[in-house]
């Protein structure tokens, strides 16, 4: 060992030459995010006069790898408040106890007062918010379906930087593509919400993930359907894509010139 | 500093670095039957293509009637199932009573989840205690904990697929559950080149643990329980 | 055997020569001064009730609970200083949520209890400490359900698992008390306070351990108890507080909750009737004087 500290713990030079500091330069920055390894797809929901319904697939995809076909994506918070997860499933598990320590505490006192779909969005927004500012975000996009302080309709989205927005009817990964045009044909802007019902809030949701399962390559044709209204949560977890259309594939041959 | 580097395969610019740890659990699987559950995994360990270890063997112990499949970095489920096994043993000390399968998921989860960043582990835990029955979970690359009837893990798992949901029947004998994950790791074996050697079962009921080996000169069909 | 001028007794860890601790001594003695608080163990559930000296007619009736909810399953009330009571119930909480971050699952009542029974312990070790002023009832139900890790995704089999023995040990209720010394035992039913020996006798007579007291007769045996307890310090009012904890197909689903306003007044009014029926029989047996039997052995 010599008097420079800095060569310390080095290849001496003296026995295997010069050192070549271009090994340790590699292509691109070093990271210390995380990516998603077990995740689910598409989160869709909508308003309705007197409520929210909300609806996600049950599948845990591992890639392209069907993997977990029974994963519930809907969790229920308190008695009027479901969080829709898309996104990493590991992460999904850790908010959901997060949720449930949330809750423990909310019963610590007897006043009753819990917290409402629209605290939990603004708490949990600033949970996805503080991880990505810590540079490990939480790989989710939520969808947050309940009401808010006045008893109305709320529905709101957090993604994994924590960034929010709302609206009438929302959806998240692949569902912001093809969801949210047939929801917003369904139910325009003008249309006020109160001329929206239960049913066809839930029949939308249905369709639309008819769409998906048709053309989303990482969903499935079992899921989950809640609806939240002020008698409490409906949540429905095994229910299946019905009604679909195939037959038509019969009249479709060849990709051009084949005539039959 | 003299000394150091004296020994083992220098790289051009004289530093050595082994990328190609050790990979192990390339095919495993537990399943629930009748009585409690059935653990399985191939034997082979490799290092890039070489085998490393022929007759390897991966079904851990974690508590008395806890086990698991451990598939990814050895070293890294290793060290896991170590300190897990170190939690259940001071769990049955301090609360006089065994752990249950739950539990011992939970600790698993745990330390995969919060090191995800430095781990390569992917583990089926499958344990049966008189309350709860047999139970499987899994835990695979990201650290989300699944409850399931049976899993499968480890590369050689993606051949099988296809003939684990065909041929799964729930509570099944303890004789149709051997061979369903016998079949299913005769099948990982034949198309999967990391996986390989024999083919060892553990059986957990109440009657405790039991060991099976199935050796391939024998077309894996025996010799059967070995303990 | 007197402890004043000795010395022995002006510092925590400082043992007397025959082997006492006077400050867990003198926290006992808080203890003995607070409302009395008891908890009945039954099969179906567990009842905790405390018997709450009204100090100001300024206090707000039905506020400033003293019965305080553990994690969901747990309940505890505390006889004695009313702060120190907060703070362990604080600790008891960090405990429960301490093990449901390692074990994803409610703690078991019994492992709540000697957590919290090593904790008080500890006060009674050094002199840079005081002992705990209060005697702590923990009552709780562990689910007998089978438990799913918390936030699980997934089922096992739709048919269940296989392999489970009938009558294999699963939940069921628990109740135990913590002494200041760091003592702690379970019991059927448990008594501390002003009014405990009281509560104490009447809590024999109940028979508890045979297991033929329904929850909700429990609850109307609880008010009869505290207000029994009350007899010795008629002058003074009191609120009476009450919670229980059900098994899962019970009133309660296996939470700790406050007895519903309705069935609390029922058991006050028939807890009153019984005692305006036992003045005319038994005036005399009522004032058996405050007790002196109470040692702190084991």
């Amino acid at each position: 060992m010599n008097h420079y500290p800095e060569v310390w713990g080095r290849p001496r030079d003296d026995i295997y030459g010069p050192y070549n500091s271009s090994y340790l330069q590699t292509t691109g920055p070093k990271t210390h995010t995380q990516s998603p390894a077990v995740t689910g797809t598409s989160v869709i929901a909508v308003k309705f006069n007197g409520g929210v319904a909300i609806a996600a697939d049950n599948l845990a995809s591992y890639g392209s790898l069907a993997r977990f076909t029974d994963v519930k994506r809907l969790r229920v918070f308190g008695d009027s408040a479901v969080v829709g997860f898309s996104g990493d499933v590991s992460d999904m598990q850790y908010i959901d106890r997060l949720l449930e320590s949330l809750d423990i505490r909310e019963n610590y006192s007897t006043h009753g007062n819990m917290m409402n779909a629209k605290n939990l969005h603004t708490y949990l927004s600033k949970v996805l918010y503080k991880r990505r500012s810590e540079f490990n975000p939480l790989w989710n996009h939520i969808l947050v379906a309940g009401f808010d302080e006045d008893k109305k309709p709320f529905l709101s989205s957090a993604d994994l930087l924590g960034t929010t927005y709302s609206a009438p009817h929302l959806a998240t990964g692949f569902g912001a593509h093809l969801a949210i045009p047939i929801l917003r044909r369904l139910f325009p802007e003008e249309k006020p919400l109160e001329e929206i019902s239960k049913g066809e809030a839930e029949a939308a949701l249905r369709e639309c993930l008819k769409v998906l399962w048709y053309r989303d390559a990482r969903s499935l044709d079992k899921y989950s359907i809640a609806v939240i209204t002020a008698e409490g949560v409906e949540i429905k977890e095994d229910q299946v894509i019905e009604a679909q259309s195939w037959a038509f594939a019969e009249s479709i041959r060849g990709y051009g010139a084949q005539v039959n | 500093m003299v000394g150091h580097g004296a020994s083992g395969m220098l790289g051009e610019d004289g530093i050595h670095v082994d990328m190609n740890h050790l990979k192990s659990g390339e095919v495993n699987m537990a399943i629930n039957f009748k009585d409690g559950v059935i653990l399985g995994a191939d034997s082979r360990t490799t290092t890039g293509a070489y085998i490393a270890n022929r007759v390897t063997d991966k079904l851990t112990q974690v508590h008395d009637t806890i086990w698991c499949c451990r598939s990814g970095s050895a070293a890294d489920t290793q060290a896991v199932a170590d300190i897990v096994s170190y939690h259940l043993n001071m769990y049955s000390i301090t609360n006089n009573e065994a752990p249950s399968t739950q539990v011992a998921a939970s600790l698993f989860q745990e330390l995969c989840y919060e090191n995800k960043d430095m781990l390569s582990a992917g583990i089926i835990i499958a344990g049966y205690d008189p309350r709860h029955g047999g139970q499987v979970y899994s835990i695979p690359l990201g650290g989300s904990l699944h409850k399931q009837p049976y899993s499968i893990g480890g590369s050689g798992s993606t051949y099988i697929y296809g003939y684990c949901d065909a041929n799964w029947k729930e509570n099944m004998t303890e004789e149709e559950g051997i061979n369903f994950v016998r079949g299913a790791l005769r099948e990982a074996i034949k198309w999967d080149g990391s996986s390989g050697g024999v083919i060892r079962l553990v059986v957990l009921t109440a009657k405790g643990a039991q060991r099976h080996l199935y050796l391939p000169d024998t077309d894996y069909t025996g010799p059967g329980f070995t303990n | 055997m007197t402890s004043i001028g000795t010395g022995y007794d002006l510092s925590n860890s400082v043992f007397s020569p025959d082997g006492r601790n006077f400050q867990v001594e003198y926290a006992a003695k808080a203890v003995e001064n607070g409302g009395t608080a008891i908890g009945i163990r039954c099969k179906d559930g567990v009842v905790l009730a405390v018997e709450k000296i009204i100090t100001s007619k300024l206090l707000k009736p039905g506020a400033n609970k003293r019965i305080a909810t553990v994690d969901r399953h747990v309940g505890i009330v505390s006889a004695g200083l009313v702060p120190d009571g907060r703070h362990f119930v604080s600790r008891a909480r960090d405990e429960a949520a301490s093990w449901r971050s390692v074990y994803k699952g409610p703690i078991p009542v019994s492992a709540l209890s000697n957590r919290l029974g090593s904790y008080v312990q500890a006060y009674t070790l050094y002199s840079s400490v005081r002992p705990f002023g209060v005697t702590a009832i923990v009552g709780g139900w562990d689910s007998e359900a089978e438990l799913a890790v918390d936030g699980q995704v997934g089922s096992g089999p739709k048919s269940g698992s296989g392999g489970k023995v009938d009558g294999a040990r699963a939940g069921g209720p628990g109740l135990y008390m913590i002494e200041p010394s760091g003592l702690y035992w379970g019991y059927y039913g448990a008594a501390t306070g002003k009014g405990r020996q009281a509560a104490k006798a009447e809590l024999e007579k109940l028979d508890l351990s045979s297991g033929n007291l329904s929850l909700v007769d429990a609850v109307k045996e609880a008010a009869r108890i505290i207000y029994v307890a009350h007899e010795d310090s008629k002058d003074k009012d009191f609120e009476l507080e009450m919670s229980w904890i059900s098994s899962l197909d019970g009133p309660t689903h296996g939470r700790h909750e406050e007895v519903p306003k309705q069935l609390l007044e029922e058991a006050e009014k028939a807890a009153k009737r019984s005692l305006e029926g036992e003045d005319e029989e038994e005036e005399e047996v009522a004032k058996d004087g405050p007790n002196q039997g109470e040692r702190m052995e084991e």
